[in-house]
């Protein structure tokens, strides 16, 4: 069982994003992570290839700091990386890089699963992993809960509109996952070491079979405003007159 | 004039509101209006699309339709977007809708953008990102036509009266075709007045510590009257209460009258869903969790003492 986890770089979680003049997000001297979310999925891949045997591969998109995403999914137990970077890929919608990310899934080599995150937790589009799936022809499982092989099936639970779906898909597949998938590992001090050992290929537009035209952005960030800011706001310890003090805003709504 | 289509995600029980939304937005943007139809209850729905705005409507509900891998959907559509060459597609922000959607990029080579809370003209969409502190505007440009995943609630229902031309739609299934196979399917049903309509919503996080957490918040919902409870994703992924009760990005968008978030840290995936609320009461142990900066009033502290005495104090002034 060969699996191909899709991971991203994200500016931490905790700080203050800010866009450039270019409009583009600020990366540079940025501190940044692997995506939170990306790890319940790369958890639960890397629990199937231990009990099943096979590899993890963890495949990434992004500028140069993205390499320390890729080291840490090696550091948690990934055989190997793919990064793909360039500078003609900066500002890529998504099209441009679900071609990329198809592109580097091929040049691995058979893959039987596929896993993504449901949504980055920066961009929130939630998109990219069915657009990949349909670039490389392949059906997709999106909002899984829980995920398991049994045989050459992907056997999941997912989310719907309506509820749940339990459903059953022959490999290769495309999977998103939600945070329920799997308790993230803290990589071991071990793991961190081995990690640098770890290949992390860096495959060019050129090797990865991407011209020009597959890689031209079709938006354009074009004026960039501050939200308006709440204001009237009030934070207060709690204390005996806290209940009185909701209880007050519920009568002003008047909703009691 | 456009063409401006929009995806209206159907289902036996009825057509999603997020279609009608839709169509609000997408009247203002072209004359001729188009709603796709796919699925069960496809047929059924086609009326109510009319009266909403919708010229045509493009429906079937044959049941190949609805496999969960929309696969067959998305070529479905494709299909008649070769055929019709609308400009511009409008989807809601659903299950359905990004996965249609997303399917449907890589087959057209359209440009896609998520998250809209606007679209000033066919190729120009307004978003807000980074958790809601920025608003920017976006030039669409490439292959018509451009892909749209809007924000629940965007824009309002409007019946305008109309009868929609209805249009029969070959489906497509494309090769080779993976046969994904449904074992269950379960349906949340929810009891109590839904999220979206409710005047007031009390939702919990992580902060409830577990299950039995959000048993404070049915208390204070029996004493308030005319609640629905909700929750965060955090508490939803912990398996304590059904996805059916997620707000967020993922989840309901909800715009109550007074919303008391109890033990949630606000993160972006959780603020998108509620911000729009009204009033907004976060009670929180944690001072610098995000939240605070959304709320109308901020409680910092142990929401186990907070929780208990507000319930008290509101039976107090209620009776009940």
């Amino acid at each position: 069982m060969n699996i191909a986890v899709l991971v991203k770089w994200v500016p931490e979680p905790q700080g203050t994003p800010r866009l450039g003049e270019d409009h583009l997000l600020v990366r540079e001297g940025v501190d940044g992570s692997l995506d939170p979310g990306d790890e319940y999925g790369l958890e639960r891949a890397l629990q199937l290839v231990e009990r099943d045997g096979g590899e993890v591969t963890v495949v990434s998109m992004g500028p140069e700091v993205a390499v320390a995403a890729v080291q840490r999914g090696l550091a948690m137990g990934a055989s190997r990386g793919v990064l793909v970077t360039d500078d003609a890929l900066r500002g890529a919608d998504t099209l441009v890089t679900a071609r990329a990310l198809a592109a580097a899934i091929r040049s691995i080599g058979t893959v039987d699963l596929i896993v993504a995150a449901v949504e980055s937790t920066d961009g929130y589009t939630g998109t990219l992993p069915i657009t990949v799936a349909e670039l490389l022809g392949l059906p997709s499982v999106t909002f899984a809960t829980s995920l398991d092989i049994e045989g050459s099936e992907l056997h999941a639970e997912r989310q719907t509109a309506a509820g749940t779906e339990t459903v059953a898909c022959p490999v290769p597949v495309v999977v998103t996952v939600t945070t329920g998938v799997a308790e993230p590992r803290y990589p071991s001090l071990k793991g961190v070491m081995a990690a640098k050992a770890k290949p992390i290929d860096r495959p060019s537009l050129a090797e990865l079979g991407l011209a020009d035209a597959d890689v031209g952005s079709t938006q354009t960030m074009d004026s960039v405003e501050a939200a308006p800011e709440k204001s009237g706001g009030r934070v207060i310890e709690a204390g005996p007159e806290t209940a009185a003090e909701i209880a007050d805003l519920l009568t002003e709504a008047r909703v009691i | 004039m456009a063409t401006v289509w929009i995806w209206a995600d159907v289902a036996p029980d009825g057509v999603a509101s997020s279609a009608l939304e839709l169509l609000t937005k997408a009247r203002a943007l072209g004359d001729d209006v188009g709603a796709v139809a796919l699925g069960l209850g496809a047929d059924e729905a086609t009326g109510t699309l009319g009266e909403h705005g919708a010229r045509r409507v493009y429906a079937s509900d044959d049941e190949r339709l609805i496999e969960p891998t929309s696969r067959v959907a998305a070529h479905t559509l494709a299909a008649l977007i070769a055929s019709h060459a609308p400009d511009v597609m409008l989807f809601p922000s659903s299950y359905r809708g990004r996965d249609v959607a997303g399917r449907l990029q890589a087959i057209t080579g359209s440009t896609l953008m998520a998250n809209a809370v606007d679209l000033p003209s066919v190729d120009r969409a307004r978003a807000e990102i980074l958790g809601g502190t920025t608003i920017v505007e976006v030039d669409l440009a490439g292959a018509r036509p451009h892909l749209v995943l809007m924000r629940p609630r965007s824009f309002e229902p409007d019946e305008v009266g109309g009868t929609a031309e209805v249009i029969g739609v070959e489906v497509v299934e494309p090769e080779p075709l993976v046969d994904v196979r449904v074992i269950e399917r379960t349906d949340a049903t929810a009891s109590g007045p839904s999220l979206e309509g409710a005047k007031v919503v009390l939702a919990g996080g992580r902060g409830l510590g577990g299950p039995d957490g959000f048993r404070l918040l049915e208390e204070l919902g029996g004493a308030i009257g005319a609640t629905a409870i909700g929750a965060s994703r955090a508490a939803v992924d912990a398996g304590w209460v059904p996805y059916a009760m997620q707000i967020g990005q993922t989840g309901a968008t909800v715009k109550p009258e007074v919303y008391i978030a109890a033990g949630i840290s606000g993160a972006l995936q959780h603020a998108v869903g509620m911000k729009g609320s009204r009033r907004i009461v976060a009670i929180t142990k944690d001072s610098e969790a995000p939240i605070l900066r959304m709320a109308d009033l901020g409680v910092v502290g142990d929401l186990f003492t907070v929780l208990p005495a507000l319930t008290e104090e509101v039976r107090r002034r209620t009776g009940r």
